[in-house]
């Protein structure tokens, strides 16, 4: 099978052991690379005692995977797995950066670690030498003061390594903030300056394994393709594609944010008490001219260029440095906290950056805080500070009390779900209305009530990555959004902005041919490989932890705040009934050849060769 | 614009998004394979955002000629480009350090040196460039000047310069 470097590697951090890993052909065949070969790696070494994997422990298996279309398909990404401390089951939680094309560059498909060191340390990974080299300079370093120290640092090491006098590039990294290390529930795994594997919560894995980064720099050419010329004149076609519309080009996905609150009413505001605003600040217009000094920012390969770098030119927020921000973050570090303004957003955000949180996750729960402040169930005697909406200074006090776990923030620390049972058993109330999660992730910032916007009734509520907006479950399940679908990107590995734009996701089983020799075909995809590793990963949810698990149906369903009709904008009076999201359920368990109750059914799994899981899945049934 | 006559790869780095796509064109073109490390053209990423494009300035008098001990370079009458010869160089790198910028690079596997040839005429890297519309790259007659080799710059002169002129006094220490 072509596209692959050909090895993993497998690094245990308590021992210290590098070892070279193998995947059979046919778990590549079937489970890809990246978030498919991620989640047949952990249940093949953790499924039988899946419940008693305690997510920081040494046990779990923290997962960096590229895959075979990585470098190839316009637009390079990298996704990292494990046992997800939020949900307890397994996210595949991909990132844009050039950190995969340098594992592939020097002959490595991925790298997974377990164990757990005792003092802070990174991996540092060259053509042919893996090290466990000292972070103890690291450890406590923003992303900021991170990326210029490594930048450095591995320079220096390549020079005395390569010694033929060339100019070294820069090798390159994904690594954790302060939050990670100090075991935040919503740390992300951070590349570049301000991209985050945010979903899942790998940065407090890493932080738990005393991990502070993988440093990879590559010499090598991509791995071969098995059609060459095939796939270069794919990827010439694609781009053509993909240049055929700008908008997403131009504005990255900033242009959402003033769609989604004054056109489809789903964008969160205040904790999600509204999915409408009016506010004209928040289009992509005000941030191009005001705040954007780089216009295109891309990855790998991609013709695109969705990201900008922004940083605020007056105000007491210069020297702020962050992306867009994108949509989502525009959401989150803005509308959801009565935010409505490119300095204050891009401050917030970069803070969020610079800490290594993850901005959904964090946004969220600073929502979740604010509203509870809003109510007077927390006062400023809880917070030591007001923490009004709209206050960007508060919300930056109560982002550095989470990243030290102080305060309140040790409980905030958490994430919603968590914190929400915390708080509600403190104050002795039931705080599940403005706990807007799912599976003990926070919702992306795409609304449903409104039904105008992507998700749709039971994407949230059904997905095997929980709240995750980029892995919806959907109906029918081969959707161009549908998680199926999605999956095939987060394997293969590479950005699903690229399969946007018409006739490029049409040429993905074609693409995959091209590069790996082996013939792929859609049906089997959807039918068999893609629920495959769905029915695993629905599998480890509904078995969790034993202090957190989902049981089946009953937690199949959308935040209580989702139940409550639209209080304003155009659609106001909009949401899915119980009765409405109970119907989609059930013809999604169907759909998916699951039971009643939505647990995979024997037969079905029979047919998947996965027995193991069958066996498991007596215990919630 | 007119690739007969004599032209210069302009470099306009504060618009290089880092999509490496030129990296990608080159060493397709000159290896049959994607391979960012012998590219011609490499882009540095010293600092997130501070994208450099480094690849040969074309110097009026070029100090890697010069300065070769076996005259394996020589300037290509026509394009001004700068010409290998493989047989003869011997990879010992006094070109590397000669150049202003430390541009020439030894290939990662091979035992010579690889500096920028203009694709003799029609270089894939502006080709790439200018499909997405980034433009960092461009093609511009060449005249003559000195202008052009104060863009040998090494990748650390050009990433501070960008990060001061991006993000202000924050810039200043980055790199
Ligand atoms: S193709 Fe242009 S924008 Fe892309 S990396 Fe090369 S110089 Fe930069
Ligand atoms: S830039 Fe460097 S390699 Fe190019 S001509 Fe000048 S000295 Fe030679």
């Amino acid at each position: 099978m072509r596209g692959y470097a050909g090895k993993f590697i497998e690094i245990n951090l308590t021992t210290i052991t590098i070892k070279d890993f193998k995947f059979p052909e046919s778990d590549l065949r079937q489970f890809i690379g990246g978030r498919g070969l991620a989640v047949k790696l952990l249940w093949d070494r953790l499924g039988d005692k899946w419940e008693e994997i305690d997510p920081y422990g040494s046990d779990n298996i923290l997962t960096f995977f590229t895959g075979p279309l990585t470098g190839f398909w316009p637009g390079a990404r990298l996704c990292i797995s494990g046992k997800s401390p939020q949900s307890m089951g397994i996210v595949g939680s991909s990132i844009g950066c050039e950190l995969p094309i340098e594992m592939k560059c020097a002959g490595i498909d991925g790298i997974f670690v377990t164990g757990k060191s005792e003092n802070p340390v990174y991996i540092w990974v060259t053509d042919n030498q893996i090290e466990i080299r000292d972070a103890s300079h690291l450890w406590g370093m923003r992303s900021i003061d991170f990326l210029k120290t490594i930048s450095k640092e591995g320079r220096t090491i390549l020079k005395k390594t390569y010694k033929n006098k060339r100019e070294v590039k820069e090798p390159q990294s994904v690594y954790i903030g302060p939050a990670g290390e100090n075991i935040v529930r919503m740390a992300a795994v951070v590349g570049k300056l301000s991209y985050g594997a945010g979903y899942g919560g790998y940065g407090a894995v890493m932080g738990s394994k005393k991990l502070k980064a993988l440093v990879v720099k590559g010499h090598g050419p991509l791995p071969e393709p098995y059609d060459y010329e095939k796939t270069v004149q794919l990827i010439r076609e694609l781009t053509k594609k993909i240049l055929a519309s700008d908008f997403r080009r131009r504005w990255g996905t900033s242009w959402f944010s003033y769609h989604a609150g004054n056109t489809l009413s789903s964008e969160p505001v205040k904790n999600w008490q509204e999915e409408w605003h009016n506010e004209k600040t928040q289009g992509c217009q005000w941030y191009e001219q005001r705040v954007w000094v780089k216009r295109y920012w891309a990855d790998f390969g991609c013709p695109t260029g969705c990201m900008k770098l922004s940083t605020p030119k007056i105000g007491k927020y210069i020297g702020a440095l962050t992306d867009n921000p994108d949509y989502e973050l525009m959401a989150y570090a803005g509308t959801n906290l009565g935010i409505f303004t490119p300095e204050e957003n891009v401050y917030l955000s970069s803070l969020l950056d610079e800490t290594g949180l993850c901005g959904i996750q964090c946004g969220n729960v600073l929502g979740f805080a604010a509203e509870l402040y809003q109510r007077g169930i927390i006062t400023e005697k809880d917070l030591g500070f007001k923490l009004d909406w709209g206050d960007a200074d508060s919300f930056a006090n109560l982002i550095e009390l989470i990243v030290k776990r102080e305060g309140i923030g040790e409980i905030l620390a958490e994430g919603t779900h968590l914190a929400c049972k915390k708080i509600g058993e403190i104050k002795n109330i039931d705080l599940n209305l403005y706990n807007v999660t799912s599976k003990g992730i926070a919702i992306g910032a795409h609304g449903i009530r409104s039904g105008l916007d992507y998700p749709h009734t039971i994407s949230y509520a059904l997905s095997s990555q929980g709240g995750d907006h980029t892995s919806c479950a959907y109906l029918p399940i081969d959707h161009p959004t549908s998680e199926l679908t999605v999956l095939l990107n987060d394997s293969g590995v590479h950005c699903n902005f690229n399969t946007y734009p018409e006739g490029t996701r049409s040429k993905l089983f074609e693409f995959y041919t091209s590069v790996r020799g082996w013939p792929m075909e859609k049906e089997i995809w959807y039918n068999t490989d893609a629920k495959r590793i769905i029915d695993i990963q629905r599998a480890a949810l509904l078995l969790g932890s034993h202090e957190l698990k989902w049981k089946p149906k009953i937690d199949d369903v959308n935040p209580k705040r989702f139940y409550e009709p639209l209080p304003t904008g155009p659609y106001k009076g909009k949401y899915k009934t119980e009765e409405e999201v109970e119907a989609f359920v059930q013809e999604y368990y169907k759909a998916m050849g699951w039971d009643e109750k939505g647990i995979p059914q024997t037969n079905e799994l029979k047919r998947l060769s996965l027995s193991s899981v069958d066996v498991k899945l007596d215990k919630v049934r | 614009m007119d690739t007969s006559k004599p032209f210069w790869i302009m470099r306009d780095h504060i618009k290089c998004t880092g999509c490496r796509r030129c990296e990608i064109a080159c060493s397709l073109e000159h290896e049959g394979k994607i391979w960012p490390e012998a590219s011609r053209i490499r882009i540095f990423m010293l600092f997130p955002g501070l994208e450099v494009a480094h690849l040969c300035a074309q110097c009026e008098s070029p100090a890697c000629v010069e300065i070769c001990p076996v005259e394996a370079l020589s300037i290509d009458l026509d394009l001004k480009c700068i010409k290998v010869n493989y047989e003869k160089c011997i990879a010992c790198g006094k070109c590397i350090e000669a150049c202003p910028g430390h541009i020439p690079t030894i290939h990662p596997t091979k035992n010579h040196i690889v500096i920028c040839n203009l694709c003799d005429g029609n270089p894939v890297c502006v080709e790439a460039c200018q499909e997405t519309n980034f433009n960092c790259l461009y093609i511009v007659p060449r005249e003559s000047s000195s202008q052009y080799g104060l863009f040998a710059q090494t990748p650390e002169e050009v990433s501070k310069n960008l990060a001061i002129s991006l993000f202000g006094e924050k810039g200043k220490d980055l790199i």
